[in-house]
């Protein structure tokens, strides 16, 4: 089992890493890091917030808008080009290609990841003349964060793209991930409301993923130190509702007809 | 050459220039247009709706608005504008997208608070402004300090501004300086010993080099406006034991009036005119001073190095000894 999942992440990972859409998003994530060094001399004494704020956010951004693009692709073509009969025709579960997909596109993530960061301090260290500062740690846990992020948008795109097109695939991708930045908002709106419609939005927002607790991308450009707790709780809650949502992707994708 | 290359040489002569075609026109139309950059519209004035719109990266957009803020100040004061509509709103802006931008409260009430045309003659916004910051950031001890400067220089309301610093010098790792301030406004009230204190204490208590530069400046300005009067007061003396008017300060040494040719905050000799009065040698390199200037001489609040077509350059050839 583990060997075909492993073939099955590691074929995915070389045929997102072919994808020339991936290189232009990550040269422009790195451009904006760097136009970010410029923007910071118009402006008052916030140099160093100005690119935490504009290269965390350009990771973020960029690595979500990659998670889509890619994830929703991942069935679907499969599908398009009929390698999919050929995969399932050997003795590949349905349970094991889906969950080998999965990780193949967050190994994928990560390894952009890696070079966006690389891109990242290397501006922080020119902006701080060659030196780091107190706080820089905190960055990776705001990098780690965003990565957590990426898997749980990864398993929502496989997801819908395990039983729709993947043009609806990423619009609802794009959808849920908007409306995931408002979760606290919408959660806010439920305790206000009472009756069904309250028991309806309370529902709504524990639905929809939480990314607004995984955006601690203001706090750590102003040095502000993440606790122990929410660091373990973003952890768990972020494996925890993949799991569900690749689950979910499982359970649709074994009951799928391809004649 | 074959068709192919050809194409190719043609396309790209056309390419470029199209492109150097359309780049003279906006030359051409900027110069037609020169303000058809609706910089005084605020298309989203709401900072709640900026912050939905944000979608969790309102830190960025902070920063955007805060960047937007300095240009804006910077655009209207280099024209000498006297109105900043826009300066209020975009700081509300600002703090509100980040509550701990620091840096907004600091400038932002500085930018508000003077007097046009150094900034809007805002200070009951300006106060605001920092009200709101001390209640986003408790630990913030310099932005009582900055409370306690509009209080001063723009409310002259000096119990106000004690009061402030007091309560500022109560906060945990606050600069000792603050509660000397304090206690010198509570004694003293206005006084130019205080003015000095609390531009010593905005030297003191902050890391940022302009900031720095600029408390330095006015510190330079306030010694000159001490010491021109007391020179001319010297001169006067002089004046009245000899009945004629000192030509240079050497005379004024000889007759033991003073130990030495006095020399303003930047090391050059004060100038002591036929009339009596005392003049800085370069007013240019001392800006914000209010005394020891040219009859009809006036300088703008800040002073960008002989910016302004109003200040001239002192003639030496007129210039008596010193």
């Amino acid at each position: 089992m583990i060997n075909r999942i492993s073939a099955i992440t590691y074929n995915t990972f070389r045929e997102a890493v072919r994808d020339r859409v991936l290189y232009n998003l990550i040269f422009f994530a790195i451009l904006i890091i760097g136009a970010a060094l410029l923007l910071g001399q118009i402006t008052i004494d916030i140099e160093r917030i100005f690119l935490i704020n504009m290269g965390l956010t350009a990771i973020s951004i960029f690595g979500v808008v990659i998670a889509i693009f890619i994830g929703i692709g991942l069935v679907s073509k499969e599908i398009e080009k009929k390698t999919l009969y050929a995969i399932l025709s050997r003795p590949v579960r349905r349970w094991e290609f889906i969950i080998g997909k999965v990780f193949g596109l967050v190994m994928t993530l990560v390894v952009n990841t890696f070079f966006m960061g690389i891109a990242f301090f290397a501006a922080l260290l020119l902006l701080s003349y060659y030196r780091f500062q107190h706080g820089d740690g905190l960055l990776l846990i705001a990098i780690y964060f965003i990565i957590l992020q990426f898997i749980m948008m990864t398993s929502l795109a496989i997801l819908f793209s395990s039983f729709s097109s993947p043009i609806l695939s990423a619009v609802l991708s794009f959808a849920l991930y908007i409306v995931g930045s408002f979760a606290q908002d919408l959660r806010g709106m439920a305790a206000m409301t009472h009756g069904g419609l309250g028991w309806l939005l309370k529902s709504v927002a524990y639905l929809v993923p939480n990314f607004a607790s995984l955006n601690v991308i203001t706090s750590v450009s102003h040095g502000q130190a993440i606790s122990g707790a929410v660091f373990a709780h973003n952890t768990l809650y972020a494996l925890l509702y993949s799991i569900a949502l690749v689950a979910g992707a499982v359970l649709i994708f074994e009951r799928r007809n391809f004649k | 050459m074959n068709p192919r290359r050809k194409i190719t040489v043609i396309f790209v002569i056309v390419l470029l220039a199209s492109f150097a075609t359309s780049a003279w026109q906006t030359e051409a139309l900027q110069k037609l247009r020169p303000t058809a950059s609706l910089e005084e519209t605020l298309y989203i004035t709401s900072p709640q709706a900026l912050r939905r719109f944000s979608i969790g990266y309102s830190g960025l957009l902070a920063d955007i608005y805060w960047t937007r803020a300095v240009q804006y100040f910077g655009a209207k004061h280099v024209t000498g504008a006297r109105q900043f509509s826009l300066l209020g709103p975009l700081l509300n802006i600002t703090t509100a997208l980040d509550p701990h931008l620091i840096v907004a409260y600091e400038f932002g009430s500085t930018f508000l608070a003077q007097k046009p045309p150094g900034g809007a003659g805002q200070p009951d916004q300006a106060i605001a402004l920092v009200e709101q910051g001390i209640r986003e950031n408790p630990t913030a001890s310099h932005l009582y300090v900055d409370l306690a400067f509009i209080y001063y220089f723009e409310k002259n309301d000096y119990d106000s501004a004690a009061k402030a610093m007091e309560e500022g010098s109560k906060i945990p790792g606050s600069h000792p300086f603050m509660k000397i301030v304090a206690a010198s406004l509570f004694q003293r009230g206005n006084d130019q010993q205080n003015a000095r204190l609390l531009w010593r204490s905005i030297l003191q208590t902050t890391n940022d080099k302009m900031t720095q530069e600029n408390a330095l400046k006015h510190l330079r300005a306030l010694q000159v406006d001490a010491e021109v009067p007391e020179l001319e007061k010297i001169a006067g003396i002089f004046r009245q034991r000899t009945g004629k008017q000192p030509t240079n300060f050497k005379e004024l040494v000889q007759a033991g009036l003073l130990p030495g040719i006095p020399l303003d905050p930047i090391g050059n000799p004060y100038r002591l005119m036929p009339d009596g009065r005392v003049e800085v040698e370069d007013y240019f390199a001392l800006p914000f001073i209010k005394k020891g200037l040219p009859p009809g001489q006036e300088l703008s609040i800040f002073d960008f190095s002989g910016s302004k077509e109003t200040a001239k350059k002192p003639d030496s050839s007129k210039a008596p000894n010193p």
